[in-house]
């Protein structure tokens, strides 16, 4: 009888530990095991974005990441990505922009910002529209998105 | 790629000003949102929750023999197996068909249509255990479009299904499930005065609403015999009735709590698994929670309805119209029931016409049973309707926004279907489109071209109700029933603000479950700023009254004495009684108790909204990739109560409409299956596929409500499908009748040229 | 998904032995961005998983002028773009890097990855076919190479033993007056699989084009090598005309199905018009590039 595998990890900058199934995904580790259910699941197959997080400086679909890979690993998710009680820059612009509406694409569509941001502080519209490609949002028509990471980058940048 | 930098975008041509209504605050779910705080239906947890799975016919027409669980049932983990017969039988036509709609009984009606279900110790042994369970199918022929659907020939799928044709049953089994026509005028007559008829067919392919969060329902049937769910919805209350129908219990032993809801555009107003978690969970006696794959999304629940229609219009040269026939047939799915009615009553909504005729036709395939989907019917009907006019002003050589002016609906125009418009808003909207930089902007390359569309959406009304209590710090807390896919619980508790003379923030909004409000009806329709804040308005009054009335007890004077404003009440007789509502709020314990208001309300001053499009795109003529290089929508919105909440309806709705217009379809397999079952293969916009979509507000107000404010969520969809099926009429000199426009499309139309 | 057991050699060997061992019920995982979405809809029956991110070899980038470039077959999209030097040297290479899916996808994916998928949609294949690259393959019985050409056989299907490994892809240093590009065709503007692709490489002498090579993706059962197309130009001057003589060829050796992502006539069409446009670019690029 195949038992589960031991991992431990970092997620947002806590050491972090659980068990799981090989099979299970990051995504379902980080909702069904750990109990961190910000990271969203639209389509498991890598197409839509939501369930984006960080790992290792680099966002990926945490659906197409298998949880036993976490080994080792520095992870951010959308719960990690506020100052304790004082919200990033990009979620306070997110809310002053309006560009959310259901808002279950917004923790993908954070974490993916944020990560533009921090390497390309002051990016065009293109740039901005072209790193963000991997996450769909069906509500906004994206416009506000823009707007609100351009605004961020603005903020940001004066900070 | 082109930005719209150039003017002020995002414009609100406004003609009240009020204290709170119209202006931006922060929506206070805001915080929850932006953290991954909030709860979504898939989030839910519970002590002993089991996991389930749903086994779906593969098949898109088959009859079923018999369905074996007996090895899903043995497999380690398992708790339980459902079938349609574990529901309570009997009923016919409409109970019927949503309870098999759920759980297939005698036939699997499309591919991915459930037949079974399993709850598990985890979601991959339920998903293991489905595949174990063995059902005996008799393969039948499928039938997946509406004209295929129509003829004589076509493999039946309700025996006992006959033609409703013009009100009279017909006597033999058919998919044509009704036949209805709406008359005005003569229009034989009026195509004979015509200098200029033209006549096309269109066809449109089924589309998906498209909403990120899948499905997802936790139900608890508890031992005392209630029923809890919590889920995902569009109407907690309307899951409510559903279930109760299905399950043959009253709606008293229900209830449901709506959790946040990942977007429904119409989709999450059905149940699908709600009463299947249900039966599962009555036998466990646990939580069971069923959460859709995007497989099952696509396979099965309600996409919007591919479509069939022939538009013929006839007009003077002096650009009159003179008559219009719309014949539209649309694909209800596996059970009647298409919004062809909603289509029939929109399609020559714009026009004030003397002749009309419109011909409508629901018709039954083997696709999964059509639901909502923002707007239902219209973008069909307009995509066909937008176009003939498009063709007819050039015909006549006439602009084509001069040319809807000429014909415009208006404040006693009597539509096609009977009503007559109260004050509606359409002449503004053209005049701001025909006055919008955009629409005199030069395009500046080969290839390019700009077309325009115009849509109309009636809207809704119905119930919702709202309960309000006056906390002694003087903030107010306030409980409805809308679920709040958009922003609605700010637009709600601004309307309350606003009677009570309170900053916004004093307001604080709950979205409750059904034991813990009255009667609301679905956050949908366009209805949900416009009857819940109704509802919000009237408790507020209530409230407001009471507080005059306690105000003036206190100070021993007649309440028509007291009033309330810039949150003081004041008397109008002495100027030196005055407080603050907090001072007064502080005081209610002391002077005779708590103060709360309450209302229910379905208002009927339901107002229209009329929306137009002006695009221009790019064709590359090789490869017919096109480009949209500018979109501006302008929508008659009565009163933008939150006006960055009204353009996110307007850009969202457009986009929908862009992504329709460009490459969605569900690409169907000759066995009635659909190839593209991912959202890589479904293809939705993406943020690199647009430029910003800049917004006009128009506020023609609704004299049927307090703010004047007109629904806003599914007109913006209406057009984009026409419009940008014109500016590539302007771009490359072919017109394209058939949805998707896509690249393959696009490249052979020029071809062909 | 059906139950899998997961292992992480840390050497070569390490990963020979284990998929050894596993008697054709193991695979390599590199980015998982494809092998995942197989396995949970049962396109492989496998009992194990073989992450072959720990293994050295496997994650290397060497460069230089002379050598060419060593690339590690699980090397992520993103490092391979984000190295300015091999950015520089083989945008070819670049054009499908930065294009697979979109950033997350490119956060974990791998050309290495992307060739064993050995599907006839892979963006990274035709470029690294232009750019005459071999595949290093170790087994029990030792290394051997294959080039790019020749590694795919069918339909997800590829030229590795069951119990081998893709340790590395190697390009030939770029020569003066060389250029590449990879271009394909989708409906959307990011994310979709190619309905058709084109990858080309050229150089010049003097004006005329001295050798090309041109190959397409998605219009075969495997990504196909038109070596008549380049060859047909080779000595020609580099213009129009000469384009369109091999854009012409590459549309008669398309042998394209219609399928949910194109159709025949449209798929033929658009490889002229990319196996074109391709062309002029690394005409271009090839000009600049002395």
């Amino acid at each position: 009888m195949p038992g589960k595998t031991y991992v431990q990890t970092n997620i947002n900058g806590e050491h972090v530990d659980f068990l799981c199934e090989p099979r299970q995904s990051l995504l379902e580790c980080l909702r069904d095991v750990i109990g961190l259910t910000g990271t969203k699941e639209g389509c498991n197959d890598g197409n839509c974005g939501a369930c984006t997080v960080e790992m290792d400086g680099r966002i990926v679909t945490s659906c197409l990441v298998l949880g036993v890979e976490a080994e080792g690993k520095e992870i951010t998710t959308i719960e990690g990505i506020a100052d304790g009680s004082t919200l990033h820059p990009i979620q306070q612009s997110f809310l002053e922009n309006a560009a959310l509406q259901c808002g279950i694409c917004t923790p993908g569509f954070i974490v993916a910002s944020k990560s533009l941001l921090d390497q390309n502080p002051d990016p065009t519209e293109h740039e901005i529209r072209f790193w963000l490609a991997n996450n769909l949002c069906r509500c906004t028509g994206y416009d506000k998105i823009i707007r609100a990471v351009q605004d961020a980058a603005v903020k940001m940048q004066e900070a | 790629m082109a930005t719209t930098r150039d003017y002020e975008p995002n414009v609100v041509l406004s003609n009240q000003d009020y204290n709170v209504v119209g202006t931006r605050p922060l929506r206070p779910d805001g915080a929850d949102k932006v953290t991954g705080r909030a709860l979504y239906g898939a989030d839910f947890a519970a002590a002993g929750l089991l996991s389930g799975s749903v086994l779906r016919s593969p098949h898109a027409h088959a009859r079923i023999k018999s369905i074996d669980t007996s090895k899903a049932e043995a497999l380690d983990g398992v708790r339980a197996v459902v079938t349609s017969a574990d529901f309570p039988q009997g009923g016919e036509g409409p109970v019927l068909w949503q309870r098999d709609n759920v759980l297939a009984s005698d036939k699997a009606l499309y591919r991915g249509h459930a037949i079974a279900a399993v709850a598990a110790a985890s979601p991959h042994i339920a998903e293991e255990a489905v595949s174990l369970i063995d059902v005996d199918y008799e393969v039948l022929t499928p039938v997946t479009d509406v004209q295929s659907s129509m003829k004589g020939d076509a493999p039946i799928l309700h025996d006992s299904l006959m033609t409703d044709e013009l009100g009279e049953k017909a006597d033999k089994a058919s998919n044509v499930a009704s036949h209805f026509q709406h008359v005005k005028g003569d229009v034989k007559a009026g195509f004979k005065e015509a200098d200029v008829v033209i006549e096309r067919e269109f066809t449109t392919k089924t589309v998906h609403q498209g909403y990120i969060e899948p499905q997802a329902a936790t139900a608890l049937w508890n031992n005392d015999g209630r029923l809890h769910i919590w889920c995902s919805t569009q109407g907690s209350f309307a899951a409510r009735d559903a279930c109760a129908r299905i399950l043959d219990i009253p709606v008293s032993q229900i209830r449901v709590v709506p959790l946040e809801i990942g977007g429904g555009f119409g989709g999450k107003i059905d149940v699908y698994l709600e009463p299947v978690a249900a039966l599962l969970s009555k036998k466990t006696g646990t939580p069971v929670k069923l959460v859709m794959s995007r497989a099952d999304v696509l396979q099965g629940t309600g996409p919007t309805p591919g479509s069939y229609a022939k538009i013929k219009i006839g007009a003077k040269k002096d650009g009159t119209i003179t008559a219009a026939h719309a014949y539209l047939a649309m694909e209800a799915g596996a059970y009647p029931g298409s919004p062809v009615g909603a289509g029939a009553m929109c399609v020559l909504a714009p026009y004030d016409l003397e002749n009309a005729l419109v011909d409508g036709y629901d018709v039954v395939v083997n696709k999964p049973k059509t639901a909502a989907y923002r707007a239902p019917g219209a973008p069909n009907a307009a995509f066909a309707g937008e176009q003939v006019i498009d063709e007819v002003a050039k015909a006549i050589g006439m602009d084509p926004i001069d040319f809807r002016m000429k014909n415009a609906a208006k404040e006693g125009t009597r539509q096609v279907h009977g009503p007559t418009f109260p004050r509606v808003g359409y002449e503004e909207v053209l005049e701001a489109m025909k006055s919008h930089p955009h629409y005199n902007a030069p395009l500046d390359g080969p290839n390019q071209g700009r077309g325009v569309a115009v849509g109309f959406w009636f809207n809704i009304g119905f119930d919702s109700a709202c309960n309000i209590a006056v906390n002694a710090d003087g903030t107010v807390t306030l409980q409805e029933g809308s679920t709040d896919i958009g922003g609605t619980r700010a637009s709600i508790a601004m309307q309350a603000a606003e009677v009570l003379t309170l900053p916004y923030e004093k307001v604080r909004p709950t979205v409750v479950d059904t034991d813990t409000i009255g009667f609301t009806a679905v956050t949908g329709g366009s209805r949900t700023t416009f009857a819940t804040g109704w509802a919000a308005y009237e408790a507020a009054q209530d409230v407001r009254t009471k507080m005059i009335d306690r105000a003036a007890q206190i100070w021993e004077v007649d309440a028509d004495t007291v009033e309330l404003e810039d949150a003081v009440f004041k008397s109008k007789s002495d100027p030196e009684l005055s407080m603050t509502f907090a001072e007064l709020a502080g005081q209610l314990g002391r002077s005779g108790g708590g103060i709360t208001g309450t209302a229910a309300v379905s208002p009927s001053g339901v107002g229209g909204a009329f929306a137009g499009n002006i695009v221009d795109v790019e064709v590359d003529p090789e490869t017919g990739k096109t480009e949209i290089l500018r979109f501006t929508v302008v929508q008659d919105a009565g009163k933008a109560i939150h006006p960055s909440y009204v353009e996110g309806q307007m850009q969202g709705g457009a986009v929908q409409g862009i992504g329709w217009a460009l490459n969605e379809e569900y690409y169907m397999s000759d066995s009635g299956t659909m190839d593209n079952v991912s959202l890589l293969d479904y293809r939705m916009p993406t943020s690199l596929d647009l430029p910003m979509i800049d917004t006009v507000i128009v506020e023609v107000a609704n004299p049927g409500h307090p703010y004047g404010v007109r629904g806003v969520g599914e007109a913006p969809i209406i057009p984009p499908t026409p419009a940008i099926a014109n500016a590539i009429e302007n771009a490359i000199g072919t017109r394209l009748f058939a949805l998707p426009m896509n690249p393959a499309a696009v490249a052979k139309a020029v071809m062909d040229k | 998904m059906k139950w899998i057991d997961y292992a992480t050699p840390h050497s070569v060997r390490e990963a020979v032995d284990v998929l050894s061992e596993a008697g054709g019920r193991a695979r390599v995982m590199a980015g998982g961005t494809d092998l995942l979405v197989a396995l949970r809809a049962g396109v492989y029956d496998i009992d194990l998983v073989v992450d072959g991110k720990n293994i050295p070899e496997l994650n290397e980038i060497t460069y230089d002028p002379t050598n060419g470039l060593t690339l590690g077959a699980a090397v992520a999209c993103y490092k391979i773009y984000g190295n300015q030097a091999v950015a520089t040297a083989y945008p070819g290479l670049i054009d499908a890097a930065s294009l697979i899916g979109g950033t997350q996808i490119q956060g974990r994916a791998s050309l290495g990855g992307n060739l064993c998928n050995a599907t006839p949609s892979a963006d990274s294949i035709p470029p690294m076919i232009a750019l005459n690259g071999t595949a290093n393959i170790a087994g029990p019985n030792g290394n051997r190479q294959v080039a790019i050409e020749d590694f795919c056989t069918g339909v997800r299907q590829n030229a590795l033993g069951s119990d081998e490994i893709l340790v590395s892809l190697h390009f030939p240093a770029p020569v003066a007056n060389s250029g590449a590009n990879y271009i394909r065709f989708i409906p959307r503007n990011e994310m979709d699989i190619a309905v058709a692709g084109a990858g080309v490489s050229v150089v010049l002498d003097n004006g005329d084009i001295k050798e090309a090579r041109v190959s397409l993706a998605s219009v075969a059962p495997t990504p196909l090598f038109v070596q008549e197309a380049g060859d047909a130009i080779a000595g020609k001057p580099a213009n129009d005309e000469t384009v369109r003589i091999a854009s012409g060829i590459a549309r008669d050796a398309a042998r394209p199905i219609t399928d949910m992502r194109g159709t025949i006539e449209f798929r033929q069409h658009l490889c002229e018009v990319l196996t074109r446009r391709a062309l002029n670019t690394a005409i271009e690029r090839a000009k600049e590039n002395n």
